[in-house]
């Protein structure tokens, strides 16, 4: 689960991390006032979305009156912003951060992620803050440093403090910044992140070390025992058909493909999409209903697919382990009696009970094409978005 | 695979009276595997299933000598489970549950620390199948009679994935020595590299199928290692061609986010460890079958 960039900064301010003075927004008159009551001469407004890169898109202004504040905050809300990690249909901008310019110094980068190879928490900085990690690594890997955190006894002082004078930062200042590393590692393992990233992390003319802008993200599977950081889930942040999957206990991603899927198993259903590929097509989704894909579930999948307008043709495909195929066929059947579906449906069942379930099928009258293996299923996908 | 569980493992079902562990308990007796007993904390001193049910598992062990357990708790209780599996000296430990957090996962392999490399559990999962020695034993929850006796290990991360792979072997009158899902999350027990290892040196294994996906260093590991330590053929498929980048797809560890962890960037580096593709998934079997034709 991602959270606001605002967000993000609270946590962390309550870890010990410094942040610029600054405050939500929702309306351009919120917007002058909220500019006044933080003083200075100099203000920036941030469009809130789930996404970075939101300087190059637009999302950034840097005002020197409050009333441009105000111009600022009514120009971007209500907007869709379009970043190169939004894909073309942008997200929506609701909330306004307005923040006291920072005359910067130094732009750090500081970065926290689980390394999957050593089992721990990596903490990853360099001298290059303000281009992304990405960028970094290819353009100046040389100045990343990294260290390892072993999580049973967490960060040490003298960790933090390797990394800081690492990032060339003066003496002075050393204690100042490893603080701020290590409020930023007790966050990501107090609140189970499962990514901090303070980018940049600033030295301000004035030898503040500040957190200019952050990003978190957290551990969906932790969420019951996190009621504070779930209650921070911004919907409006998230693809419709992908809330309205993950509320049904579907796993659902959306692609640019037209032929529609519905497969039990995150593997089968890449499996199935790399299928799909091949024969020429491409998927309009990927949809994993669970193992045990249970009827209840395909209605649901059912319903999920046909609200997709790109959809063009729908593939089936069910590997019954300890449900039965002739279960399967009786939760397809029971659908399409609920839902009317106007494209071609592929359905490939597998596993116990295959004649039965095909059967079942065959007897409905439902009006579907039958595929054997996954190879077939996906020619026969291909064949029927090519003749519709 | 004897290594893991074979028809003398001595297994208990902890979370034994819900009603996952209650079906496929009795799925695996049906099976035919060694099934003595269950824990579910409060019930102990009754039967279920017509077995003794225990409070702990230190009781369960010290009473049945059981050493294998299959997990059905909850995902908020089951790295509490799993580390106490490792200390009532549990040999084997399968976690089918999905959705237990990585912050949980890191402590479980933490603590498994304090063991000697001799006595310490093999945890394998979470998030996965489990475990079947077709003919012998099963430790999990897949269909067993996909399965046919025979030489070929499978180790995959997707549980529908495995199941796929064994019938397409089935089809072709190839058999399973023994077939282990290693589970979609991104910290896991049991790696592609601790399984393929073991297959090695198991006699009733000839060849090797793996079974990857996008996202994790893992398959590459398995890789680097079996260039270097191998002697039987590995056969590898990865699944996400068409998965995008940073997204996870299904499985919390299926997502791209470093070089060398998208399927195409596997697959190269699979290639150049000497491991025969399985260039789609539905030539997973006839791969399997050209190399032991070769053989």
């Amino acid at each position: 689960m991602d959270i606001h960039e605002y967000q993000a900064k609270k946590i962390l301010s309550n870890f010990g991390v410094t942040i610029p003075t600054g405050g939500i927004v929702y309306s351009p008159e919120n917007a002058e006032n909220k500019a006044r009551e933080i003083g200075g001469s100099r203000w920036v407004v941030k469009a809130q979305i789930h996404s970075g890169a939101r300087g190059k898109a637009g999302g950034i202004i840097v005002c020197n009156t409050p009333l441009e504040v105000a111009q600022a905050t009514d120009k971007l809300l209500g907007k869709k912003l379009v970043t190169n990690q939004t894909g073309p249909e942008g997200k929506i901008v609701n909330r306004i951060y307005i923040e006291e310019a920072t005359d910067i110094e130094k732009e750090l980068y500081l970065g926290l992620v689980f390394d999957r190879s050593s089992e721990s928490i990596m903490v990853v900085a360099s001298t290059e803050g303000g281009m992304s990690v990405e960028e970094i690594s290819k353009e100046k890997p040389e100045t990343i440093i990294r260290s390892k955190i072993e999580v049973a006894v967490g960060m040490q002082n003298f960790q933090a403090r390797e990394l800081a004078f690492g990032l060339g930062i003066e003496p002075d200042l050393i204690r100042r910044a490893s603080d701020t590393i290590i409020g930023c590692y007790k966050a990501f393992s107090e609140l189970d992140a499962t990514m901090v990233e303070v980018n940049p992390l600033v030295i301000s003319k004035q030898k503040q070390i500040l957190a200019l802008d952050c990003k978190m993200s957290f551990d969906n599977n932790a969420m019951f025992r996190r009621s504070q950081v779930s209650e921070l889930r911004d919907k409006t942040q998230e693809d419709s058909k992908e809330i309205f999957a993950s509320d049904r206990g579907l796993n659902y991603v959306s692609l640019d493909g037209n032929i529609g899927n519905i497969i039990n198993g995150a593997g089968l259903a890449m499996a199935s999409m790399d299928m799909i590929k091949l024969a020429g097509g491409a998927p309009a989704n990927f949809l994993d209903v669970g193992g045990g894909a249970t009827p209840e579930k395909i209605v649901k999948a059912f319903k999920l697919v046909t609200m997709d307008e790109k959809v063009k043709v729908i593939l089936v495909n069910i590997f019954a382990g300890i449900n039965r195929c002739d279960w399967v066929a009786e939760g397809i059947v029971d659908a399409l009696k609920k839902i009317e579906i106007k494209v071609p449906l592929v359905i490939r069942l597998a596993g116990t009970n295959v004649e039965k379930g095909n059967k079942i099928l065959k007897e409905s009258k439902i009006n579907y094409i039958e595929a054997n293996t996954l190879e077939d299923a996906a020619n026969k996908a291909v064949e029927a978005l090519n003749k519709s | 695979m004897t290594v893991l569980v074979d028809k003398n493992s001595k297994i208990i079902i902890q979370g034994f009276t819900g009603k996952m562990g209650s079906f496929h308990a009795d799925e695996m007796i049906k099976y035919g595997s060694n099934v003595v007993g269950g824990v579910t904390p409060g019930k102990g001193g009754s039967k279920h299933l017509d077995l003794p049910v225990f409070n702990t598992v230190k009781d369960a062990v010290n009473e049945t000598g059981a050493d294998a357990s299959i997990l059905f708790v909850p995902p908020a209780f089951a790295a509490d489970s799993a580390m106490e599996a490792a200390d009532a000296g549990i040999k084997i430990c399968v976690a089918i549950v999905d959705g237990i957090p990585s912050h949980d996962m890191i402590r479980i392999k933490r603590y498994m620390r304090r063991y000697t490399k001799s006595s310490k559990m093999t945890l394998v999962g979470p998030n996965c199948a489990g475990i079947i020695s077709p003919g012998k034993s099963m430790l999990g929850i897949m269909p067993g009679h996909i399965y046919k006796e025979g030489n070929v290990g499978i180790i995959s991360r997707s549980g529908t994935l495995g199941y796929e792979a064994a019938q397409q072997l089935k089809n072709l009158n190839i058999g399973v020595s023994t077939s282990v899902g290693i589970g979609g999350d991104p910290i896991n027990g049991s790696s592609f590299r601790d399984i393929i290892e073991k297959f090695e040196t198991d006699n009733e294994t000839d060849v090797i199928l793996m079974i990857g996906e996008i996202g994790g260093p893992q398959e590459v590991a398995a890789g680097e290692f079996a260039k270097e330590n191998m002697k039987k053929p590995v056969i590898a498929y990865i699944a996400g061609l068409t998965a995008p980048k940073g997204r996870v797809m299904g499985h919390a560890g299926a997502i791209v986010s470093a070089y060398g962890e998208s399927a195409i960037e596997k697959v190269e580096i699979l290639k150049e460890c000497g491991i025969t593709i399985s260039k789609n998934p539905s030539v997973m079997g006839d791969t399997v079958k050209s190399i032991l034709e070769k053989m």
